[in-house]
């Protein structure tokens, strides 16, 4: 065969040769907006010879979406689940699963395969019905965009929503969850998802069936009774068994989203998420009552972001099926609508900010477009949607996927007393491999968000700067970790890896023993690569980042679920696993990364094995 | 250089409401003409990517990358190449062994590409060799063609490393496994180094659709073929 030298494409050279024009000519960033060269995102405007890939025609890259306009329309709020009555549940809830054959499907009426583990301590005392549809929704004001088609969770009352209703709860009140997998077939996906799912409870102390773990997949015409005790961690020990666990493991900020093995970024992105909170006798939602954190829903407003690529020609939001990076988006969702604005009155609010994902890390700041460089402090009380022992005043607050942060922002008390302020991402991340670590400019980077503020109003809730003590941290002694355990992420072979392995439903790759404490190292050595890691089943606790210890009074002094690895990151932390048997995943929640292998499974028993690499 | 005016950079981010100041607030931007969208059908969307290059397989025939070889079909494709010495002999192996897993299903609802990273040296006799040598059955075609094409096919399926020193170290392309169903627009990918019996599971729950309680606790590959038809 004749030897042929490689020639790259003629878009691919001219962008090149572009891109290193303007290095020569030695332009500054500012100029490069000037020129319209530069995207908000701080990328170069991807006209005709300037991207990699050189062109728009194929849509789905960073940099081709349409334009839309942004902050014409309003925040939208999603609507709480409706409870349902027991009775309404037909077949009606079993704590086995209902594995008779539906004659419609010719599947089990039921997707799970196991008891609910608890059920008879925790009879549930709420229920709700939700099911998984297809709908076509708005993202953009009206006629600039067309209707999307998305994936949606249903409320009985409100009909379908992205995101998904709010699912409020509460300690004490044990709740069962039908959800019905009523997708379209698997040809009418739009061009990306599977209509195949298993919808995880993000943060909450559930057991293994009721998880909903990547390898708990249910298909169209199934549903799935997902029971949660509603009780604190460590109810089944005997320190905290009286009071139905630990009161300090309380959990406010939770979401939930599918998890289906291999497909969790394309089903998360087209639209299976949603919120769910949970409220106790401190946390209450009401500002009169307990810790006085501002009332729901009118004050405190769960925010969603997300970003997305649209397709140019078709308007339609796309996925890039064949990059195994990560997927960075240039249209920014909040709440399901690209650049919304919210009207607030002149007081306190509690935000409780999610990072969608799928790869994308923002670092949050308000700022005032009048006064970009006037810092507007705001108060954190959680981190991972875990109420911090006190608030801590910052003026940005970095944020991985799947990671949640609650922020109390006064709008009485920005200064300058400016009419609008903006949600603002300053971090730069030009791909999905992570972050750049370079923070743009006030008001270069993406406006995610646009407070109109408006009239004072009166105000009962606590104000954060006479620090106020929410839950203490359970700290964990290190003198009690059973083992040791190391874990390195890695890229392996156009795949992500684990300790050298790869997902693998059928791989408990080790055993903990219940009720045990265990010491983990997790290591990204890799140069370019950010993975924010999630371990489900229990909180953890950090101990040391790159060596550096984890203090008391510090943001990450407090009970996560998610941890952000970036580039040649290592971290220890401590963590516990109470109450519940079975198996469990910890996995990087790029869900790109997650979907492409990078993650393991681990199970709870009552013996626990000694693999310091599993 | 002009002074760079904070309304110019508004301008910039298509914030031009906002900068025209706080009468121009009350409405709902500057009014846009509803944009005609094409109305491209998801499937073409995907195909758009595909490259339709001319491939040279093992066997000597001649094809269409995707009119032939992808369009309306279920897919599995990986890159290799003949003289690869570390990741491929398992990959290939582990193949093998799914396709013997598979029985005759391979080659007829199921096919197996592999494409060569080395258009240079693998032509048709060195992947005929390779192919023998490894005991590939029908279904399964080594591929290879015109460098470019072949590249091509490489950089648009996402065989790559953002990083250039990694892209260019052909290894790091290997053992990737992009599972696709042409007509049901379902593609994803998954480690080929995985063990054959799990690699099946792999390919039934996500080509096959077949639910995951039917699997629990049976041999896979005899339970889908009892099946006939994949759902």
């Amino acid at each position: 065969m004749r030897i042929l030298k490689y020639q790259e494409p003629k878009l691919v050279r001219i962008a090149r040769k572009n891109r290193q024009e303007i290095v020569r000519a030695g332009l500054t960033r500012r100029e490069l907006f000037r020129l319209g060269l530069l995207t908000g995102a701080g990328l170069l405007v991807p006209i005709r010879g300037l991207s990699a890939r050189a062109s728009c025609t194929e849509g789905c890259q960073l940099g081709c979406s349409p334009p839309t306009t942004p902050f014409v329309e309003p925040l939208p709020i999603m609507p709480i689940l409706t409870e349902v009555p027991e009775s309404s549940l037909v077949p009606a809830p079993t704590t086995n699963p209902n594995t008779a054959i539906n004659p419609n499907t010719g599947l089990p009426f039921e997707g799970r395969v196991e008891p609910h583990q608890f059920r008879d301590r925790f009879p549930p005392v709420k229920f709700f019905e939700t099911r998984m549809v297809r709908a076509d929704l708005r993202i953009a004001r009206a006629g600039e965009l067309p209707l999307q088609p998305l994936w949606a969770f249903t409320d009985p009352v409100a009909g379908p929503s992205v995101p998904g209703p709010t699912i409020v709860s509460r300690y004490g009140q044990p709740i069962l969850i039908r959800r019905h997998n009523d997708l379209p077939p698997l040809a009418e996906n739009g061009g990306f998802g599977k209509p195949s799912v298993s919808t995880h409870l993000h943060n909450f102390h559930s057991a293994p069936e009721s998880d909903g773990g990547p390898c708990r997949f249910f298909e169209r015409g199934q549903y799935y009774d997902y029971h949660h005790t509603m009780a604190n961690a460590g109810f089944n020990t005997p320190e905290f068994s009286a009071t139905d666990g630990d009161i300090r493991e309380s959990l406010s900020t939770l979401w939930y989203h599918d998890h289906r093995l291999d497909f969790t970024a394309p089903n998360v992105y087209k639209g299976l998420a949603g919120f769910h909170l949970v409220f106790n006798e401190f946390d209450t939602g009401d500002e009169n009552t307990g810790f006085r954190l501002p009332s729901f829903p009118e004050f405190d407003i769960p925010l969603f972001l997300a970003d997305k690529l649209v397709d140019p020609e078709t308007g339609l939001i796309c996925f890039d099926l064949f990059n195994f990076d990560g997927l960075v988006g240039d249209k920014f969702t909040v709440n399901g609508m690209i650049q919304p604005f919210l009207e607030v009155r002149k007081r306190r609010y509690r935000f409780r900010i999610l990072d969608g994902g799928p790869s994308r890390f923002y670092q949050l700041f308000l700022t005032d477009l009048d006064h970009p460089n006037q810092p507007i402090p705001f108060w954190i009380i959680s981190n991972d949607g875990n109420l911090l022992p006190r608030p801590i005043q910052a003026t940005s607050v970095r944020i991985g996927v799947a990671e949640r942060f609650d922020i109390i922002v006064d709008f009485s008390q920005i200064p300058n007393n400016p009419s609008r302020i903006y949600l603002e991402n300053r971090l730069r991340q030009d791909d999905g491999r992570g972050p750049d670590n370079e923070i743009l400019p006030a008001g270069q980077g993406n406006l995610l968000l646009e407070f109109r503020i408006g009239e004072p109003a009166p105000d009962n809730s606590v104000d954060p700067a006479t620090m106020p003590t929410f839950y203490e941290v359970p700290v964990i002694n290190p003198a009690d970790s059973r083992i040791t355990r190391t874990f390195e992420f890695e890229r392996k072979n156009g795949q992500w890896a684990i300790n050298d392995k790869f997902a693998n439903c059928e791989d408990i790759r080790f055993r903990v023993r219940r009720n045990s404490v265990e010491r983990w190292r997790l290591r990204n050595s890799s140069g370019g690569w950010a993975h924010p890691i999630h371990i489900h089943l229990e909180e953890f606790q950090l101990q040391k980042i790159n060596g550096v210890a984890v203090r008391p009074g510090q943001l990450d002094f407090a009970r996560k679920d998610v941890v952000r690895l970036e580039a040649n990151t290592e971290v220890e932390l401590l963590m516990r696993f109470r109450d519940f048997l079975g198996d469990y995943p910890m996995h990087c929640h790029n869900t790109i990364h997650e979907d492409h292998a990078m993650l393991l499974l681990f199970a709870v028993d009552e013996v626990g094995d000694n693999k310091t690499k599993p | 250089m002009n002074v760079f005016t904070r309304r110019d950079w508004l301008r910039t981010l298509g914030l031009t409401s906002l900068a025209s100041g706080v009468a121009a607030r009350s409405v709902a931007g500057p009014q846009t003409t509803p944009r005609r969208w094409k109305n491209i059908s998801a499937r073409d969307r995907i195909r758009a990517r595909i490259p339709n290059v001319e491939v040279i397989a093992h066997t000597g025939q001649k094809f269409r990358f995707f009119d032939d070889l992808i369009y309306g079909k279920r897919v599995i494709i990986n890159f290799m190449y003949a003289q690869c010495e570390g990741i491929c002999v398992p990959v290939t192996q582990n193949l093998v062994k799914v396709q013997e897993l598979l029985r005759d299903r391979v080659g007829k609802d199921l096919f197996f590409y592999s494409i060569t990273l080395k258009p240079e040296q693998d032509d048709v006799a060195a992947l005929r060799h390779y192919a023998e040598m490894n005991g590939v059955g029908p279904g399964w075609l080594f591929l290879t063609g015109r460098p470019e094409d072949m590249e091509a096919l490489r950089v648009a399926l996402g065989f790559t490393d953002p990083d250039p020193v990694r892209d260019a170290d052909k290894s790091n392309h290997i053992g990737n496994l992009l599972l696709g169903n042409e007509p049901e627009l379902s593609w994803c990918a998954g480690p080929g180094q995985l063990d054959p019996e799990y690699l099946v599971r792999m390919i039934q729950w996500n080509l096959y659709d077949v639910p995951r309680h039917e699997l629990e606790n049976r041999l896979l590959a005899e339970k889908m073929l009892s099946k006939g038809e994949p759902r």
